[in-house]
């Protein structure tokens, strides 16, 4: 049996406004093994973000629990929720979050950096090259297109060797052709790699290639 | 990849708002090395000045005595005189080494300050000046001919500023009197440089102050019998003893309060140097939020981002600091000849004296700066919560 990376029961996120309290996300079962290639669907506001937010540990939960690769996170404070996420987690946003005064090349040493990683140059550039980007390593990200910083980001993601990867919106800023080319590579990585990917996304036609969707309506889940 | 360089790369960002903060820190540091370097310097040369008057005390007729020797020290007129009697009573006191009397006198000469007019001063001395100050030495020429020759004795500076040379005459409006110039001493780097000296009686007499002397010069065998000794003189209606020390330290509490003055300017250069540091730093932090949120996603710790906003405003006093001594030192000479127009007694030699030792003190101050005002940026940047920074910078 694979191995659980995701395991929520209950899973609950309520934002408190003035007038009324907001349930984001509304007890929420769900399990995601290791090797799956998962997509959250679903209209905006309603919940994707957050789910991915609370998966990231980037966000506390109200209430339900929550397991990250087997750590229980609920109730976590951040200095806790920061060495999971280091060199567990991937994540890969819409604005591709790229540092700007950085090149291609310094974004993915940073990241390695932060992780105490040595040789983090070779690997970098490895990094790079794997997603083809070997030309543009010493590039800043306003001297790439779209589809490359998006790369450059993935690679970034993928330079402590994480569990999972999650990406948020991933080809959200990015053309047909571009959008493509991502997906490519996260089929990639799946197939090969047997990486866990988890996206949320309003891409139809990336939505379709995950091995399993989740849609999502007003916090719940409506279909997996 | 280190932190000090994504975080000189952070601050290449703004380079036009990090240009200014960099300026301001370095105009607080360059305002304090400035400051203190003049502290240092104008000690050094004061007391240099003291020291090669030759002697540690001073005989003046009875009036204000600072006054007297700040005058005497900066060569003015106005001084009031004694009588040449208590010279000779008090040569003959077994405590002194040596002793010189001394007779200033002005004259108004409408030639001076390019035409405008002012007072030309000279100095009557005795044989015996020169004992004193057994260092100075001739540049040319030599001592005068006789105690009542029409002679004088330029300083060294005084020599430049009149382009004169030995042989040439003088003339001393007013009094109408030609003297002709016997010698010209070596830079001395006292107050003598820009004096001329004529023979004691020759000035008494073209003065018509017969019998007069402005001063007298003592030094005495021990240093210890000065307080015995000018206890012994207060009996002396007309007269007044100061002693070099005393000067020296009037002075130098003179200079200290405009000196509180000036630090506190430079403290509250300093102090808007911080603000400008830290209101630089989070500005750039808050325009940060969502990148920083990010590096704290993809594995950051607080440390991490604490680190590096405190490098980031560390570099910035750095170079600050680094600016700051470079204009103080190339400043120096302007702060000097301001300083100098504005003292009511400058000594003669640097007065603004940067050493490097003054600089790394700087440099050391700087970075304390930055290791101050970088702590709160740098909290406020670590304390981001991911996920609230980078909603807030969608």
């Amino acid at each position: 049996m694979s191995k659980l990376i995701v395991k929520a029961e209950n899973l609950t996120k309520t934002y408190k406004l003035l007038a009324e309290d907001i349930k984001a996300v509304n007890n929420i079962d769900l399990e995601i093994s290791s090797g799956e290639f998962v997509s959250i669907m679903g209209p905006s506001g309603s919940g994707k973000t957050t789910l991915l937010d609370m998966i990231g540990c980037l966000d506390s939960i109200t209430s339900g629990r929550l397991e990250i690769l087997g750590n229980d996170v609920s109730g976590k404070k951040e200095s806790k929720l920061v060495k999971i996420r280091r060199g567990n987690i991937g994540f890969i946003f819409q604005d591709f979050s790229l540092v700007p005064s950085l090149t291609a090349l310094e974004n993915i040493q940073l990241t390695l950096h932060f992780a105490a990683v040595k040789q983090e140059t070779q690997k970098s550039i490895d990094l790079l090259k794997r997603v083809g980007l070997g030309h543009r390593i010493n590039h800043l990200p306003r001297q790439l297109s779209g589809g490359e910083k998006q790369r450059v980001a993935i690679a970034r993601a993928l330079a402590t060797e994480p569990k999972f990867l999650l990406a948020d919106e991933p080809t959200g800023h990015l053309d047909t052709e571009n959008s493509q080319e991502i997906l490519n590579i996260f089929k990639q990585l799946n197939q090969e790699k047997g990486l866990t990917i988890i996206v949320a996304t309003h891409d139809a036609e990336l939505g379709s290639q995950a091995g399993r969707i989740i849609y999502l309506k007003d916090g719940k889940i409506v279909s997996k | 990849m280190n932190i000090i360089s994504i975080a000189y790369k952070n601050l290449k960002r703004k380079k036009i708002r990090s240009g200014l903060t960099i300026g301001g820190v370095a105009v607080a540091v360059a305002v304090l090395v400035s400051l203190l370097g003049f502290d240092k310097g104008y000690r050094q040369s004061l007391t240099s000045s003291i020291d090669k008057m030759g002697y540690q005390l001073l005989v003046t007729a009875k009036g204000c005595p600072y006054e007297a020797a700040t005058m005497m020290l900066k060569g003015g007129g106005g001084l009031r005189y004694m009588e040449q009697d208590v010279y000779e009573k008090i040569s003959s006191d077994s405590r002194i080494d040596k002793i010189t009397p001394q007779l200033i006198a002005t004259v108004y000469d409408p030639n001076k300050e390019n035409g405008q007019g002012g007072f030309a001063l000279y100095m009557g001395i005795a044989d015996s000046y020169l004992t004193l100050k057994p260092w100075t030495k001739f540049k040319s020429g030599g001592w005068f001919s006789s105690e009542t020759a029409d002679e004088a004795i330029f300083g060294y500076e005084a020599a430049e500023f009149e382009q004169r040379l030995v042989g040439d005459k003088i003339f001393i409006p007013n009094i109408n009197k030609v003297l002709t110039v016997v010698g010209i001493f070596e830079r001395t780097g006292s107050q003598d440089d820009g004096t001329i000296f004529l023979p004691l009686k020759t000035t008494q007499t073209i003065f018509s102050l017969p019998d007069k002397l402005s001063g007298i010069g003592i030094k005495l065998k021990n240093l210890s019998d000065i307080a015995e000794f000018e206890e012994s003189l207060y009996n002396e209606p007309s007269i007044q003893i100061i002693s070099m020390s005393q000067v020296r330290g009037t002075i130098l509490n003179l200079v200290s309060s405009a000196k509180v003055l000036a630090n506190s300017i430079a403290v509250i250069a300093i102090f808007i140097a911080v603000i400008g540091v830290v209101n630089t730093i989070l500005m750039s932090v808050f325009e940060r939020t969502r990148e920083i949120g990010v590096m704290k996603a993809i594995g950051a710790s607080r440390m991490d981002i604490f680190k590096l906003i405190w490098t980031e405003t560390i570099l910035v006093c750095t170079f600050g600091g680094i600016l700051g001594s470079i204009l103080a030192l190339l400043g120096s000479s302007v702060v000097e000849k301001i300083i100098k127009g504005v003292l009511p007694y400058a000594p003669s030699g640097q007065l603004v004296l940067i050493k490097p030792s003054l600089l790394l003190e700087a440099l050391i101050g700087a970075i304390i700066l930055g290791v101050v005002s970088g702590i709160y940026p740098a909290w406020r940047a670590s304390s981001m919560i991911p996920v609230e920074a980078i909603r807030t910078g969608e």
